[in-house]
């Protein structure tokens, strides 16, 4: 059992975890996830270490309430224990003096994108960083981003708060005004890290992204998190997560992670129907 | 443990000849598909007395010899004919630790049966089946004596992976007087037992009472520790432990790599089943994983595990399962009871027929399978003979769901962690055969990381051999 020593919300739908596994705390490096299941009838779903403490042996875990698992986590308070968190997985992120790295959080994809800014702040790198999010209310880790980032841009999609439009423009912008630009990190929703590469692809901007396909082990055993990179199947839980952004097949993973449409639409609607969406004791 | 047994005299051998071979009844296969519940029942005590006593309690019994972990099976056949079931199960406990799980999945029809006497005219003693008997039986008294464990040695092994493998190791090390914890990745114990193998087929109820047995003898368990990432093989020494027993299995899915193999509806035999047996899909929305249902299977592969996946299949899918194999039955690696019960269950076989693509719609999700027909030509290096597609042979038929059960190759997670154990060119942990010891001290491996796909049997048989060389290793060497 892994205990929940703190709770923060973060926004709406979207909560920070700090979890008590000593183990995890002191191995994990940037980049790297861990996979959960909340109790006996659970799933396993991946999420990103976002950051850990190994003094107090704590992993930071930031989940957005999207299906019935993520729901049931964010209804959890401190004190609460999950049933099982196994990791660090995945390759870790490689950090090194770049010169200039531009990192750009989508949505929750702040949450994962946080911990490889800190780290490439921290190899010396000049870091120029951009958040966005649909509205102000689901912008995550503003602060946080600015201590670690030379630079931060804020953007939202309604134009509630800072920049109106999206993450692209900004870079768009960065690379018009002939910044130098000597890699690009960028983790959010599919169809943001799609049209990232689409305009780094054109500048001839490296760019690692970050991807979240379905996982069950989360070890390399099943290959449901199966991705075409440079025309190549790779598994994102051992190969991955992170990936040359230029050479993902993004419209086959969107397709992928839709698999379960259905089935995950069933479970929701069950949930909220039964017991509404604190029910996550059986 | 064992307490004296007098035996009473054999019967006359010829009124024992003419005992024909007794079958274990099973479920209907109509009813069968419609439920996950186990397909054999068993044997009665009454059954079970009558099939020993078939057993012409041979001087030289090749039986034994046939098993990799050489069960004294005349002894505990006979124990079973004059109906001492308990004396018997402590016979088989001497030397298997797994009997209710080797009874179910082992083979014996390669194995102890190939070599019984009986079997040369006419059919073997039905020994798995009289295994299996014993061990319910056992089980369901619920009084399970463990075996005396001697004072601690002072010597500490970590086991890592829980299935057949280590777990047969770190019972057998446990019974010399070493401290034993097994690191599983996953959240329960038992690998591929658990993962892999149906409920239908081995109940999770009896893995996990094997695995409370293997508790209650001291063997402790560490789970969701992934080897190579949260503790690598040299933390595990740092840690304090004198010794570690690899046997982490084959766990990295093959794909064909031919078009549309990442269409939604397309699986990897190791997902699907995962999804399944340990997620239990099959009981969604109860338990939240879920598992594409279907209306059209298809299977590739002639293994165990594409039968598995396809008998599975048959249970939630709305329409028809077919087995797609490149050879022909005759060459099908898998056994012929799980054949039989599959064609009982309505699985449909296409031999020498393999896919080339698949199609899928707009939205990504498998629709059809392009498929061309193989001829075989002259042997290869398996000594079967190869397949060959035939040109303008193919042809498409429907399917939302496809199967991939091709084999797997190895995870390669601890190489990659701990690269002074050397690998073969497939990733294959390398051995010494007679000792399991790898190239680098202290470090024994078995099972599948050593040999590829092979089965439970053979992986327990290198779980004992390595807890053997273990013991040497920590009594000699650093005694």
């Amino acid at each position: 059992m892994f205990e929940i020593v703190e709770k923060v919300r973060l926004a709406h739908s979207v909560a920070l975890f700090r979890l008590k596994a000593p183990a995890i705390a002191s191995k994990r490096k940037a980049g790297q996830f861990i996979m959960l299941r909340l109790n006996e009838y659970g799933e396993r779903i991946p999420l990103t270490i976002v950051d850990s403490d190994p003094e107090q042996g704590t992993i930071t875990l930031i989940s957005q309430e999207m299906g019935k698992t993520t729901s049931m986590l964010g209804a959890l308070d401190k004190g609460a224990s999950i049933l099982d968190v196994v990791g660090p997985l995945g390759k870790p992120t490689h950090v090194e003096n770049f010169g200039t790295a531009v990192c750009i959080g989508g949505g929750i994809g702040t949450a994962p994108v946080y911990p490889i800014t800190a780290a490439l702040k921290n190899a010396g790198n000049k870091v120029l960083s951009v958040i966005g999010a649909r509205t102000k209310g689901l912008l995550i880790l503003e602060d946080e981003m600015r201590k670690v980032s030379d630079e931060l841009f804020v953007t939202t999609d309604d134009g509630s708060y800072k920049h109106h439009g999206f993450v692209t423009q900004i870079l768009q912008n960065l690379i018009e005004e002939q910044t130098k630009i000597n890699v690009v990190f960028a983790i959010g929703p599919l169809s943001m890290m799609r049209a990232v590469c689409n305009l780094t692809r054109q500048h001839g901007l490296p760019t690692i992204v970050s991807l979240n396909p379905i996982m069950v082990d989360g070890t390399g055993m099943c290959g449901s998190c199966r991705v075409t990179v440079g025309g190549k199947n790779m598994f994102a839980c051992v190969d991955g997560p992170e990936f040359n952004g230029h050479e993902v097949d993004f419209d086959e993973l969107i397709r992928r992670n839709r698999s379960y449409f259905k089935e995950e639409k069933m479970a929701m609607e069950e949930l909220t129907y039964h017991e509404g969406p604190r029910c996550y004791e059986r | 443990m064992l307490r004296e047994v007098t035996l009473k005299p054999l019967a006359d051998k010829s009124a024992r000849m003419k005992i024909p071979r007794q079958d274990m009844p099973e479920q209907d296969p109509l009813e069968r598909i419609t439920n996950f519940r186990e397909v054999p029942f068993g044997y009665t005590e009454e059954l079970a007395m009558k099939e020993a006593t078939r057993c012409l309690q041979c001087k030289d019994p090749q039986c034994v010899a046939g098993c990799p972990v050489n069960i004294n099976i005349p002894w505990f056949v006979r124990l079973v004919a004059e109906g001492k079931f308990i004396e018997a199960a402590w016979k088989i406990r001497e030397t298997n630790l797994l009997p209710a799980v080797c009874g179910r999945v082992c083979r014996q029809e390669d194995q102890c049966e190939k070599f019984c006497i009986r079997g040369k005219k006419g059919k073997a003693v039905a020994i798995g089946a009289l295994e299996r008997f014993v061990a319910d039986y056992e089980r369901e008294k619920g009084d399970v004596p463990i075996p005396e464990i001697p004072a601690w040695t002072g010597k500490k092994v970590a086991v890592v992976g829980s299935g057949p493998a280590g777990l047969t190791a770190a019972g057998d090390l446990v019974k010399r007087g070493h401290r034993v914890t097994i690191f599983e990745a996953l959240h329960v114990p038992g690998g591929v037992l658990m993962y892999g193998i149906p409920e239908f087929r081995l109940p999770k109820k009896i893995v996990k009472a094997e695995i409370e047995y293997l508790k209650r003898m001291g063997v402790e368990f560490e789970f969701n520790a992934v080897i190579g990432k949260l503790f690598t093989v040299d933390d595990l020494f740092a840690e304090g432990y004198d010794a570690v027993f690899i046997g982490t299995g084959a766990g990295l899915p093959i794909f064909m790599n031919i078009p549309g193999e990442n269409l939604v509806g397309v699986y990897s035999s190791n997902e699907y089943l995962t999804r399944v047996n340990l997620m239990r899909a099959y009981r969604f929305p109860e338990y939240d994983t879920p598992v594409l249902r279907g209306r059209k299977v298809i299977v590739v592969g002639g293994g165990n595990t594409a039968l598995d996946a396809s008998r599975t299949a048959r249970r939630l899918c709305y329409e028809d399962v077919t087995v797609v194999y490149r050879r022909s039955r005759e060459e099908m690696p898998a056994r012929r009871e799980e054949i039989k019960h599959a064609e009982e269950e309505g699985v449909k076989f296409l031999f020498l027929t393999a896919p080339t693509r698949y199609l899928g719609d707009r939205e990504g999700r498998l629709v059809r399978a392009e498929l061309v027909r193989m001829e075989l030509s002259g042997p290869d290096e398996s000594g079967r003979r190869r397949p060959l597609p035939a040109a303008g042979s193919e042809f498409q038929i429907d399917a939302d769901i496809v199967i991939v059960a091709v084999g797997n190759l190895i995870n390669p997670i601890i190489p990659l962690s701990s690269p002074d154990i050397r690998v073969n060119r497939c990733g294959n942990i390398i051995v010494e055969p007679s000792t399991e010891k790898t190239s680098k001290k202290g470090v024994f491996a078995g099972g599948d990381i050593v040999r590829g796909g092979a089965t439970v049997i053979l992986a327990m048989g290198d779980g004992r051999r390595a807890a053997y060389n273990i013991h040497e290793y920590l009594t000699d060497n650093k005694g």
